[in-house]
């Protein structure tokens, strides 16, 4: 057999890092370290106020047990019209994504075309859904209008960016065989492209409705109504207990919508 | 084909029954829309006036206004060290969660229950709802952001953790214990290895979700260029809200392009 | 020595796999065990370090009842007992050398480990050991990087870094080429000689088990039907081994009875 001329024993060894450069590994390490000390260090934090927390965090759990369900129809007010803003918004969001997701997909859009498109993907992606539900509140008054509106920046910042990226993904061949048969363009659009594209639409619109669900929930704290808005006064007017019911019903409704919608799109 | 059917003229897409079902989802949902478009409450009058007071606003809002840049920045870059320090925080932190949710590491019924338990509340309440919590215990600032993005984190990292664990490879694990060696180093040894490079995804992953998240944690009081944000909008400065919004975007893309570039890095 | 008697071992309330099973394992032989899939040749192997839980029986190596450990003591029992894989079975993202000394991993402490500090002898002894079987230039490359039989001899260092007092190999060829196959085969071979170790093989192979080993047992459905040197394993005997059907099996002996 090989390797019988057993060369002068070793007996060190370390791993080998997974920088090899010690300087630039090191140099890492000590970056890091200084980010971290000179971040808690310079971070406004006001110690004392944070010690007496846990005296508060006491009395908040005092308050919030047992969980009081008394104004329940103020709860099913606050719920059925968190549903309507999803289920308008991912209506809206789903019908305005389809356009603009052609609009930033490169192999069916003119370059300047697809640009624009990308542009209004990235912009709807960028802003967090209770930074556009503020300036909606502002624009359109409080309500559940603003939060619709916000929940379709949203939708479209989610579902026209994934249907961009499954027409990129699209067999042209079909296409083309509808263009050699002299098809006419809406012809081509529904035959060749959207059975194409349907399948991952609608599992995306129901994704979208269970993500609006949960959203709704949170720019309702902004004032864009929906059980949101119900937890916010809540909050507002120290009811703890109350607070803690709604919060209880939001886990569970986002609890029943994700298992639902899993289980649709598992169907499909 | 039968012979039959040679002489067929007539050709639909589907059968009566899918036709049946179709028919009944389109309804359904139809109906859906319906209700919620009829029982809403909104005053439509609002709703007509909506695109005129939209325009107005953008209009507003041109030129923005960059002489609180320095201020912004400055804000912005904290905004930045809370995602950072929570991400930090919560990923460690999700390390355990994750072994006590993942089937085939929790050491007994309970506490798979447990580690579940830990993963749905932290989950199933949105970043806002927990920094109201603790805004209210902490008071205003940015101990309530941290601590409030690192609750929302440890579900997001240990879920995905503990179903990478659920499906490492298990036949290391079985050649360790055949070694004699003891739980831990089978751990150290056949399991984080295999987990590395999915921890390490879903770290930068989270840390660009809470780079977003930490922008909207001002308007409850809970620090960052929220509080900026909101400040601008109470008084109706919107060339400065202009300011900050772009301020923002910008933000949320260099996190994006450097997750990008860290993912490549380091996977 | 390494001496199994009455092993029984059932899954559920099924027909039990192994049923009623003597081997006694002396010196420093290699024994090869052949027989069709679902004989129980890997559930014996498994039986003898534990990773399988035995249903009734007794399996006693150098002195130590197997069966009746717990804890600690299995784990210092499974320190003692090498074992091969068909798969290998490596950490894929480790270095080869962090394999390697996982084989230690029973012996050494849990900072040792962790730190990747292992002690001066261990390092020595997995630079002899790799060296000996031609992958010490691999020391520090990843192990999913290497070919099958490199894996493979990277899987029969670490088990020998446990300085077993017993090897078992369960099908170690199977995933790998004729050639590939034989080199290990061989290496096996040789490694018992030179360390006094008796190896147990797990094998698919009859030709190379006649090849390679001292002592072929042949098992079928749960039962050794043929235990002795390779010359002997003759045409009727492999035909003893290799035909029939379970149920073809529980026929017969429903007809012996009666």
């Amino acid at each position: 057999m090989e390797g019988r001329i057993v060369s002068a024993a070793r007996d060190t060894w370390s791993k080998q890092s997974a920088i090899s450069n010690p300087v630039l590994r090191w140099a890492l390490y000590l970056g890091v370290l200084v980010y971290v000390v000179w971040v808690l260090g310079t971070l406004p934090i006001d110690w004392a106020r944070v010690s007496d927390g846990l005296g508060r965090a006491a009395r908040i759990f005092n308050g919030a047990f047992p969980p009081n369900f008394d104004r329940s129809e103020l709860m099913i007010d606050g719920l059925l019209e968190s549903l309507k803003i999803a289920i308008l918004a991912t209506t809206g969001g789903v019908i305005l994504s389809i356009p603009i997701a052609f609009m930033a997909a490169r192999n069916v859009a003119p370059t300047p075309i697809f640009y624009f498109g990308r542009g209004l993907i990235i912009v709807a992606r960028s802003f967090h859904p209770v930074i556009v539900a503020i300036i909606f509140v502002k624009a359109v008054g409080f309500g559940p209008f603003a939060g619709v509106l916000t929940l379709i920046v949203y939708s479209i910042g989610f579902v026209a960016k994934m249907l961009a990226e499954r027409i990129e993904e699209i067999d042209f061949g079909q296409v083309e065989a509808m263009r050699a048969a002299g098809a006419p363009y809406f012809s081509t659009l529904f035959y060749a492209i959207f059975p194409q594209i349907m399948p991952r639409q609608i599992g995306l619109t129901i994704y979208q409705l269970d993500s609006n669900l949960r959203a709704s929930a949170v720019v309702g704290i902004v004032g864009a109504g929906g059980i949101g808005s119900t937890l916010a006064n809540a909050f507002g007017r120290y009811d703890y207990d109350f607070a803690l019911a709604i919060t209880m019903v939001i886990v569970g409704v986002i609890l029943i919508s994700e298992g639902v919608s899993g289980q649709i799109r598992k169907r499909i | 084909m039968t012979l039959q059917e040679l002489g067929r003229d007539d050709w639909t897409r589907f059968t009566p029954r899918q036709r049946m079902m179709r028919f009944a989802v389109f309804a359904l949902c139809a109906a859906a829309i319906a209700w919620a478009l009829t029982s809403i409450e909104v005053i439509w009058a609002w709703v007509w006036d909506a695109p005129i007071q939209m325009g107005d606003l953008f209009g507003r809002m041109v030129p923005p206004d960059p002489t609180n840049l320095g201020v912004i920045l400055r804000v912005l870059w904290e905004t930045v060290n809370i995602a950072t320090i929570a991400t930090a925080l919560a990923v460690v932190i999700a390390l355990p969660v994750a072994y006590l949710s993942a089937q085939n590491t929790t050491p007994n019924r309970a506490t798979l229950w447990l580690g579940r338990f830990i993963l749905v509340s932290s989950r199933s309440i949105n970043t806002i709802i927990w920094a109201l919590l603790f805004v209210a215990i902490f008071g205003p600032g940015i101990v309530a952001g941290i601590v409030a993005i690192m609750f929302r984190s440890i579900g997001f990292v240990g879920k995905l953790l503990g179903e990478a664990i659920e499906e490492i490879d298990k036949r290391p694990v079985e050649a360790l214990e055949a070694t004699g060696a003891s739980r831990f180093k089978v751990i150290a040894y056949a399991i984080v290895p295999q987990v590395m490079p999915t921890f390490w995804a879903v770290a930068i992953l989270r840390w660009d979700i809470n780079l977003r998240e930490s922008t909207v944690l001002g308007l409850v009081g809970a620090g960052g260029i929220g509080i900026i944000l909101q400040g601008a909008i109470d008084t109706f400065n919107w060339p400065e809200a202009a300011t900050v919004l772009l301020a923002i975007l910008a933000l949320v893309i260099i996190g994006e392009i450097v997750s990008v570039f860290l993912r490549r890095r380091i996977l | 020595m390494l001496k199994i008697t009455n092993l029984v071992k059932r899954y559920g309330s099924g027909e039990p796999v192994l049923k009623d099973l003597d081997l006694t394992i002396e010196g420093e032989s290699v024994t090869s065990i052949i027989g069709s899939s679902g004989a129980g040749k890997s559930t014996l192997l498994r039986c003898i370090n534990r990773l399988v839980e035995p249903t009734s029986g007794s399996i006693n190596l150098n002195g130590t009842e197997l069966t009746e450990l717990r804890g600690r003591q299995l784990r210092a029992a499974r320190r003692k007992i090498g074992m091969v894989f068909q798969g290998f079975n490596l950490v894929d993202r480790l270095t080869v050398m962090e394999n390697v000394q996982s084989g230690r991993l029973g012996y050494i402490s849990t900072w040792a480990a962790i730190t990747r500090r292992y002690p001066k002898e261990d390092i020595r002894r997995a630079f002899e050991l790799m060296e000996r079987v031609g992958i010490a230039h691999y020391a520090d490359t990843r192990a999913d990087a290497l070919s099958g039989g490199e894996r493979q001899r990277v899987g029969v260092v670490r088990a020998l870094m446990q300085q077993p007092e017993i090897l078992l190999a369960d099908e170690p060829t199977a995933s790998l080429d004729p050639k590939t196959s034989e080199q290990i085969m061989g290496l096996l071979r040789d490694l018992a000689g030179e360390l006094k170790l008796p190896v147990m093989i797990n094998i698919h192979n009859v030709t190379e088990a006649k090849q390679y080993t001292d002592r072929i047992v042949g098992m079928r459905y749960g039962r050794i039907i043929f235990d002795d040197v390779p010359d002997k394993l003759d045409q009727e005997a492999m035909d003893r081994i290799y035909s029939g059907s379970p149920a073809a099996d529980r026929a017969d002996e429903w007809k012996a009875a009666s």
